[in-house]
């Protein structure tokens, strides 16, 4: 019940968003939701912590950039192949990162993250320092533009929802439920005969090709791909998202992605003390709320 | 979240408005000129720009009256912090949402290319002050895009030069590895390429690098003459105490810091830089005008201001004459005019700003000061000669940039 | 490439593993006992180095006292203050958290990242404050014949290699510590024998956390004093402790040094591999010897 309300409510917000706020910020908010949504699926119902998810987001907008505008790929296809990369780079990463379990998957995966860091950094087509600078943003369809920045922004918000979309049905569908198993006592999901590194590996492909979505829309909108979205500080931004919203809710990543999102947008003028706000939030929600906002919520309300 | 909301809702009452017909005076597109500082105000370029260009632009807005067209003159500040995708989205948003009319420092070249870029799409003038490359001025040449201090091409002409002439023939270089440094050593390696002399090798160092001590030592081994620093800022200054460190110089090898700034010399001390020349475009007490403002803002800054802090000056000066001029902010117009005026001020003597949008003027080839003959904390630069504006900058008849029309 | 070449980039990439090893070196002890990796390492790496630099450059103008702390009690005090604030944040936060999965002692030390880096970059500059008080005794050059080397690189080196097989010696060979070996081992089974096993715990993550903090002291005149210089460093950390293996102290101290060295190497051999040279072994690591290479399958 709950979730339908949100849904609704989300939908409304999103539909009316530009028509008073500053479209581009928005369509930025929408990325990172979906990003937090896709990371949500793999720390709130498997249980693993991936400190290496910038490596899909920054990647995948490297590559999605370059295909459009070396290329010359449609928008929509550019997105493809920047996302359909990710999840070749996500089965690489999962292989090798299941292998091992909790804080060392964690480091594992933050340290492949890195090596597509310094790739991006080196590699000649992604300019390195300077980004790959000028994407075009080209039409949908060969006949909307997608320099007006409100058929960009619908166009954003469809992608949000097609990849919201996928995350709810995985959840909810027999293959989540096993996931959940995972997540509760893996010995015993193991003992009933489930395959749990397979499980598992899918479930890490299935995120991070959400996130290289997620990575390769938004360099379609800001027609730039830069080394900060591959960054390991954008690792840690998508867990605290995600954990201020609700680990292992459905609506919490977006509600925690907006939160902080808009924080970091509204006190940028306090330069870094910015970073000192969200590690003090990064704080007390590992201390003390560790449900976050949307599982305080959902806590409240099945209370009464 | 809330300001977004107030915005619009204060956007839609400005869009009613705006059907209606309003008085004659409103020749600014949104009653006021807005301009926009950006730059690195958190690292390698913090000292050297940052914050003292803030201070710059203040300095001008008020020395011009505060108000232009009797219109009020605003300005908005952020960091960049060296990264190209933060420079362009504020620089959007700055556009967008904040109907900022001029962009100036930009001291990064990445950055700089990403916002002149986007402010030419948007019809928005940037006035760079702070970033080196000439692509800015070449290959991605601009409408709206001002070059306005210095450039790659001018910085070798003279450093280079002088180097090669007194033996230097064998260069190696160390690279910022961007925009800026790569353009710089490209430029570099061209003058001493034709003044017969040779490169031999180049490593890349990363913006920022703290430790240059294995790049030295592949310098060091490649048997080079001459060691170019294609870098700036903090990088050369950890480069150049780091290569004192390792005896680089006793060794036998120079040092040629291809881009060196004022504040640079300062927090080096004279005991390492001394001897060590460079090309700026502005020496603060060269003459009494550069010396006096040079002192006012020294009040305010507490550091004597480099050329592109100066710059800054200079160039919102001239932004904010050209939109009187002309009775309007239109950035056409005001582009225009900025081509057709004499640029004369304690920062330049005869400047003119050519289609490619690089402003000629001339430069210092500069030596640092030995300890003992320096009168002052800032008293560090002693200026071997002039390079006039023809052969600093490239001529419009060899420049890249498809605008200038070279019939 | 000639042999002077070789050997000047390798004793460079010592330099440079031996501030690998120290930091591994604690993240492991801390590890062994409390299973919880500290992420916040690095930052206690930089808080080190700060608190160095502001005795010695900024008491005056920062708190009114007018007194310089050298870099020679600066080796005793900021290990001493660096390893309290970890045993303040061991006593108030980690301990809560003991209890449930390990990930939220990550999470908890990566926010403490976050804070102490947003601080003191609103004080300092990210690309680094030179440290200036390294010691005239250490400042001249040794000429080792194949290059000269600066004397105070040679000192860190040295002092912090006798640091690191000191800690090994004291854990491997007393009795303190085969108590501290007795408490990872059996945490029960130690306590019931009546020894305090929380005690020990704070005991030992401060002693970690001052480690780093020593560590910090000893870079800050290498490399200049930066609030990113923790976090740039613990990555690579991560990876040295994934390839040695959480199993020996040993380990962590001979990882470290090695991949300091191989880093070096690769300078000199193929510059652009330089930085991910660490990553690409962790991969085979993990390929073919899952558990490290002196870590024990769990």
């Amino acid at each position: 019940m709950m979730n339908r309300i949100l849904f609704v409510l989300m939908l409304i917000a999103g539909l009316t968003a530009p028509f008073y706020a500053y479209p581009v910020f928005v369509m930025d908010l929408l990325c990172f939701a979906l990003f937090a949504c896709a990371f949500n699926l793999l720390l709130g119902y498997v249980g693993l912590l991936s400190f290496g998810h910038a490596a899909f987001f920054g990647g995948a907008a490297y590559i999605s950039g370059y295909a459009i505008k070396a290329w010359g790929f449609s928008p929509i296809f550019g997105i493809l192949t920047g996302t359909g990369f990710t999840l070749i780079l996500g089965f690489c990463f999962g292989y090798l990162a299941i292998r091992r379990q909790g804080i060392y998957f964690a480091m594992v995966t933050l340290a492949l993250a890195q090596i597509v860091y310094f790739m991006a950094l080196q590699m000649p087509f992604t300019g390195g320092e300077n980004g790959l600078q000028g994407i075009p943003r080209g039409t949908l369809f060969g006949f909307i533009d997608l320099n007006n920045s409100l058929n960009m922004y619908y166009f954003v918000f469809a992608i949000f929802l097609i990849g919201f979309g996928i995350i709810y049905r995985t959840i909810h569908s027999p293959f989540g439920e096993v996931l959940q198993a995972i997540r509760e006592n893996e010995s015993r999901a193991l003992s009933l005969g489930y395959d749990v590194d397979r499980f598992k590996l899918l479930a890490f492909v299935i995120s991070a090709t959400l996130a290289g979505l997620a990575g390769a829309t938004k360099a379609v909108i800001f027609q730039f791909a830069a080394l900060t979205n591959a960054h390991w500080q954008t690792s840690g931004e998508v867990i605290l998202m995600t954990l201020v919203g609700g680990l292992g809710t459905v609506f919490g990543p977006v509600v925690g992605a907006i939160t902080v999102g808009a924080l970091s947008h509204e006190l940028s003028a306090f330069g870094s003390w910015v970073q000192v706000i969200l590690g003090t939030i990064f704080v007390i929600c590992v201390m003390t709320f560790r449900r976050g906002i949307i599982g305080e919520l959902g806590r409240v309300l099945n209370k009464k | 979240m809330l300001n977004h909301w107030i915005k619009g809702i204060v956007g839609a009452v400005g869009l009613a408005s705006v059907t209606l017909p309003l008085t004659a005076t409103a020749e600014l597109s949104d009653n006021k000129v807005k301009i926009g500082v950006l730059s690195d105000m958190s690292g390698v370029y913090k000292s050297l720009e940052g914050p003292g260009a803030v201070i710059a632009a203040e300095m001008a807005i008020e020395d011009f009256g505060g108000k232009v067209l009797d219109q009020p003159i605003e300005i908005i500040s952020a960091d960049h912090q060296n990264k190209p995708d933060i420079g362009a989205s504020t620089a959007r948003e700055w556009i967008d949402a904040e109907e900022v009319d001029m962009i100036t420092a930009l001291d990064n070249s990445s950055v700089a290319l990403s916002v002149q870029g986007l402010a030419a799409d948007k019809k928005i003038i940037t006035m760079n002050t702070g970033a080196g490359t000439t692509a800015l001025t070449e290959e991605q040449c601009s409408p709206y895009g001002i070059h306005y201090v210095y450039d790659t091409h001018a910085l070798p002409v003279g450093t280079a030069t002088a180097m090669v002439k007194n033996g230097g023939k064998k260069w190696y270089f160390i690279t910022a590895d961007y925009a800026f440094g790569h353009s710089l050593r490209d430029n570099t390696g061209a003058v001493v390429k034709s003044l017969d002399g040779e490169v031999v090798g180049n490593v890349n160092a990363p913006l920022g690098t703290n430790d240059f001590s294995s790049y030295l030592l592949q310098a060091q081994s490649s048997g080079a003459d001459v060691i170019g620093l294609a870098n700036a800022g903090q990088d050369t200054v950890n480069a150049i105490k780091q290569a004192n460190q390792f005896r680089i110089v006793q060794s036998g090898q120079k040092l040629a810091g291809m881009l060196v700034f004022l504040t640079d010399v300062h927090s080096m001390g004279l005991d390492i830089a001394q001897g060590l020349q460079f090309t700026t475009a502005f020496v603060w007490n060269r003459d009494d005008e550069a010396l006096a403002w040079s002192n006012r803002f020294n009040e305010r800054h507490g550091a004597m201001p480099t050329m592109v802090q100066a710059g800054v000056y200079s160039a919102v000066t001239s932004y904010l004459e050209a939109v009187k001029a002309v009775g309007s902010d239109n950035s056409d117009a005001v582009r225009k005019k900025l081509g057709e005026m004499e640029l004369n001020d304690f920062f330049v003597k005869g400047g003119k700003i050519a289609a490619n949008g690089s402003m000629l003027h001339d430069m210092y080839l500069v030596e640092v000061k030995k300890p003992e003959e320096s009168e002052s904390e800032w008293d560090l630069l002693r200026v071997v000669s002039t390079i006039p504006a023809e052969t600093a900058f490239i001529p419009m008849d060899k420049t890249a940039c498809p605008l200038v029309n070279k019939s | 490439m000639s042999i002077q070449v070789i050997l000047a980039q390798a004793l460079l990439g010592l330099n440079v593993g031996v501030f690998y090893a120290m930091l591994s070196l604690g993240l492991a002890v801390i590890f062994g006992l409390l299973n919880i990796i500290n992420f916040a390492h690095g930052a206690m790496y930089m808080l080190g180095a700060f608190i160095a630099l502001i005795g010695y450059s900024f008491m005056d103008q920062w708190f009114g006292i007018s007194i310089q702390i050298g870099f020679w009690p600066s080796l005793i005090i900021v290990p001493l203050l660096v390893g309290g604030l970890g045993i303040l944040i061991e006593r108030t936060m980690l301990k809560r958290l003991y209890d449930l999965d390990h990930i939220y002692g990550l999470l908890l030390t990566f926010g403490i990242t976050l804070i102490l880096q947003g601080l003191f970059s609103n004080y300092f500059n990210v690309s680094g404050t030179p440290y200036p008080g390294q010691p005239d005794a250490l400042s001249g050059v040794v000429n080792l014949g194949f290059m000269y080397f600066p004397t105070y690189r040679l000192f860190a080196i040295v002092f912090s290699l006798v640091v690191c097989f000191a800690t090994w010696y004291v854990i491997e060979h007393t009795k303190l510590g085969s108590r501290l070996r007795a408490g990872v081992e059996n945490p029960q089974l130690t306590q019931t024998f009546g020894l305090n096993v929380p005690l020990m715990v704070t005991l030992t993550f401060g002693f970690g956390a001052a480690l780093a903090g020593l560590a910090g002291v000893l870079a800050a005149p290498i490399y200049s004093v930066s609030p990113l210089m923790g976090a740039d460093l613990i990555i690579v950390v991560f990876a040295v402790v994934v390839i040695g293996g959480m199993g020996s102290i040993m380990g962590a101290i001979l990882s470290g040094l090695a991949l300091g060295l191989i880093e070096g190497l690769t300078k000199v051999f193929y510059p652009p591999a330089a930085s991910t040279v660490i990553f690409f072994l962790m991969v085979l690591v993990l390929l073919f010897r899952p558990a490290g290479l002196f870590g024990k399958e769990k």
